[in-house]
């Protein structure tokens, strides 16, 4: 036997840290195992009214609302902020389409005026966040409550319905043998990707997250910065709102994206940023998403009773956060690394 | 929106006009919870008609969902010596104290819809459907429809609920009575369409396109209008291949009934005006053996009769 060199301090010094994204993917690739388990089909897929169709599909599919919001949360997040109306945002959007949809516009004036009101909100919270110097989880929490009566008036206390070919193409069609939602997330994806790698914005995002003053003094416009990245979020939430409501065609003001914030934020921690800002993974970010929703999918398909959904979500999140943290991670490995020569001893 | 409040103005005004032509025209107060969803200010609208058709002053309250304001929309009633009051209760408990009050002013509460958890002697009865026996009407229709076999999907309402639990619980003391109706699949939509449509998704996933189901049920219309969007999108035909079956009658459901892509709504009526109206006047006039509970009775609508049932209240 070759002779193990006592406790790994040193050996963990050398070795090369993985890269971050290896534990989310870790977890979710955990998760899906564990769903194969569950339902031998899950993995399936196949043609279906010329579309591809199995839970794997689904899980991807139904992510997609959650994926904008935390595409935009991400950006909000990096900047050390926090946006808790995009739930709400979404009710407003959903409202406002299905009111210009009843007015007779077409598609093309909804989406602009949706999209306009998005941004209108996120600006609205970035004045309150940049300019009046709010904090941030104030500044939003206005919108998060207020928006769903802004929604309720909208819709007139009812749950209005339509049909519109242009957005239930948009939100359960298809392009190709894929659902068409999916390409408007890649092009969310590349265009803000885009907007932060590839010019000075992100730099200036993450600087205002990691040192506002800092920044400030190094000339950067934290303000604009601040309020731009408010606004990119009210977009992102506008663009889920006109996912959710097309897809059911109906706009719920009380219903629409509830709870969503939370799961946005969730899915930027479990992409591995810090709610302390500096950092944005847009990447690692879609995979919290997936986990978030392959969880959601799964306890759905499993036959579980309701009554534990929430417990079990609960509990399988707490352990994907518990297998990225660091110190964690280290105790861990310490603990093992103390139980070794205990039993060589005996 | 601002049509129907003007509305109701109107018919409350007009309301106010005849109770001024004649001197024993009889004043009531009614507490509402507040407007949401379809079904709520449907109800409301039928008690201001009704109470406008039957001579009476409507004194109503909207308490925007919030219970201090029906404290003191009851408190006020009992200050303006109304003759009785109607509460549609926001939650089941505080009511001890204020209805005491009414009792002291010898004005009779009457319930209307939820329940209170208070003495049942400080009010005269409740007035309200029975979410049970809607659980049990969709059983039995299901039960002769499927002829006593049948592997059923259930779409829950939002956990813990009341009308969920006993939809639940009425639907299941029906089919139990059929060793060979079993429900297979149970998860909650939380009431919602959107939640309906992504649950009913992952079980048409997990029955591999629903093979050997032959029923969904689900706790209100909305979580079936997503299941049935479901079952298209995955190239089933709703209504035919699976045999749906809802509580609630929303107009939609109506629509899909007529053309045939659903099987059955048991209604949750809103026009129960003149049900609560029946029971104030009577016991007004004198009578006062009333159950605790009065029963308004539900109705099941299905493909043969929602074509008429469209027409009736001028929906298409």
């Amino acid at each position: 036997m070759i002779p193990v060199p006592p406790p790994s301090e040193p050996a963990t010094k050398t070795r090369r840290p993985l890269p971050a994204v290896v534990w989310p993917l870790v977890a979710l690739a955990a998760i899906l195992v564990v769903d194969g388990f569950i339902s031998p089909s899950f993995f399936s897929i196949r043609l279906v009214e010329g579309r591809l169709y199995g839970s794997l599909i689904d899980i991807v599919y139904r992510g997609t609302p959650i994926a904008l919001l935390a595409l935009g949360m991400a950006i909000v997040i990096g900047a050390k902020g926090i946006d808790l109306s995009v739930g709400s945002v979404v009710a407003i959007a959903g409202a406002v389409m299905a009111h210009f949809i009843h007015l007779g516009f077409d598609p093309a004036v909804v989406v602009a005026a949706t999209l306009a009101v998005g941004l209108l909100c996120g600006l609205w919270n970035g004045f309150l966040v940049a300019v009046l110097s709010i904090q941030p989880i104030i500044a939003t929490l206005i919108l998060m409550v207020a928006g769903r009566g802004i929604a309720l008036m909208i819709n007139g206390g009812r749950i209005p319905t339509f049909r519109s070919d242009f957005f239930s193409a948009l939100s359960t069609g298809r392009i190709w043998v894929i659902p068409s939602r999916l390409f408007l997330v890649a092009l969310v994806f590349l265009v803000l990707w885009a907007v932060l790698r590839r010019t000075a914005f992100g730099l200036f995002v993450e600087a205002v997250g990691g040192n506002a003053s800092a920044a400030r003094l190094a000339g950067i416009g934290t303000r604009m910065v601040t309020l731009a990245t408010y606004g990119i979020s009210g977009v992102c939430a506008a663009l889920a709102g006109i996912i959710i409501t097309g897809d059911t065609r109906s706009s719920d003001a009380v219903t629409a994206g509830m709870w969503s914030e939370l799961d946005a934020i969730l899915a930027v921690v479990l992409g591995g940023a810090s709610l302390n800002g500096g950092r944005i993974f847009l990447a690692t970010t879609l995979v919290g998403v997936l986990i978030i929703q392959s969880l959601t999918t799964s306890i759905l398909m499993s036959g579980l009773p309701p009554e534990f959904n929430l417990v079990v979500k609960a509990v399988v999140i707490l352990a994907v956060l518990l297998v990225q943290a660091p110190k964690v991670r280290t105790a861990v490995g310490s603990l093992v690394a103390a139980f070794r020569p205990r039993r060589t001893e005996r | 929106m601002t049509r129907t409040k003007l509305l109701g103005a109107a018919t409350f005004g007009f309301g106010l006009l005849l109770a001024a032509g004649s001197a024993s025209a009889l004043t009531i107060g009614f507490s509402q919870v507040g407007s949401e969803g379809d079904w709520r200010p449907a109800f409301s609208k039928d008690m201001k008609d009704e109470a406008a058709k039957r001579n009476i002053d409507l004194k109503y309250s909207d308490a925007q969902g919030k219970e201090e304001n029906q404290l003191k929309a009851v408190r006020s009633f009992i200050a303006q010596k109304v003759d009785a009051i109607i509460i549609a209760p926001v939650v089941v408990t505080g009511w001890d104290a204020v209805l005491k009050e009414a009792k002291a002013a010898k004005i009779p509460v009457f319930l209307a819809d939820r329940d209170v958890d208070s003495d049942p002697s400080l009010f005269v009865t409740r007035i309200s459907a029975d979410f049970n026996l809607e659980g049990r009407l969709a059983g039995a229709w299901l039960a002769q429809a499927s002829k006593g076999k049948c592997d059923v999907v259930e779409l829950q309402g939002t956990v813990g609920s009341a009308p969920a639990l006993q939809r639940k619980k009425g639907f299941e003391s029906v089919t139990a009575l059929f060793p060979d109706i079993k429900i297979v699949k149970s998860q909650s939509g939380d009431f919602t369409t959107a939640g309906g449509k992504e649950v009913a998704e992952s079980f048409i996933k997990a029955t591999n396109g629903f093979k050997g189901i032959c029923a969904v049920y689900a706790h209100n219309d909305n979580m079936q209008l997503g299941a049935i969007q479901a079952m298209k999108e995955a190239g089933l035909k709703p209504g035919k291949d699976v045999l749906l079956v809802s509580v609630d009658g929303v107009p939609d459901m109506f629509r899909l009934l007529a053309a045939g892509e659903a099987n059955a709504s048991v209604e949750l009526k809103s026009d129960i005006g003149k049900n609560i109206y029946d029971v104030v006047e009577a016991y007004l006039k004198g009578k006062t053996d009333f159950p605790k509970w009065v029963l308004i009775p539900s109705d099941l609508h299905t493909q043969a009769d929602a074509a008429a049932e469209l027409a009736k209240r001028g929906l298409k």
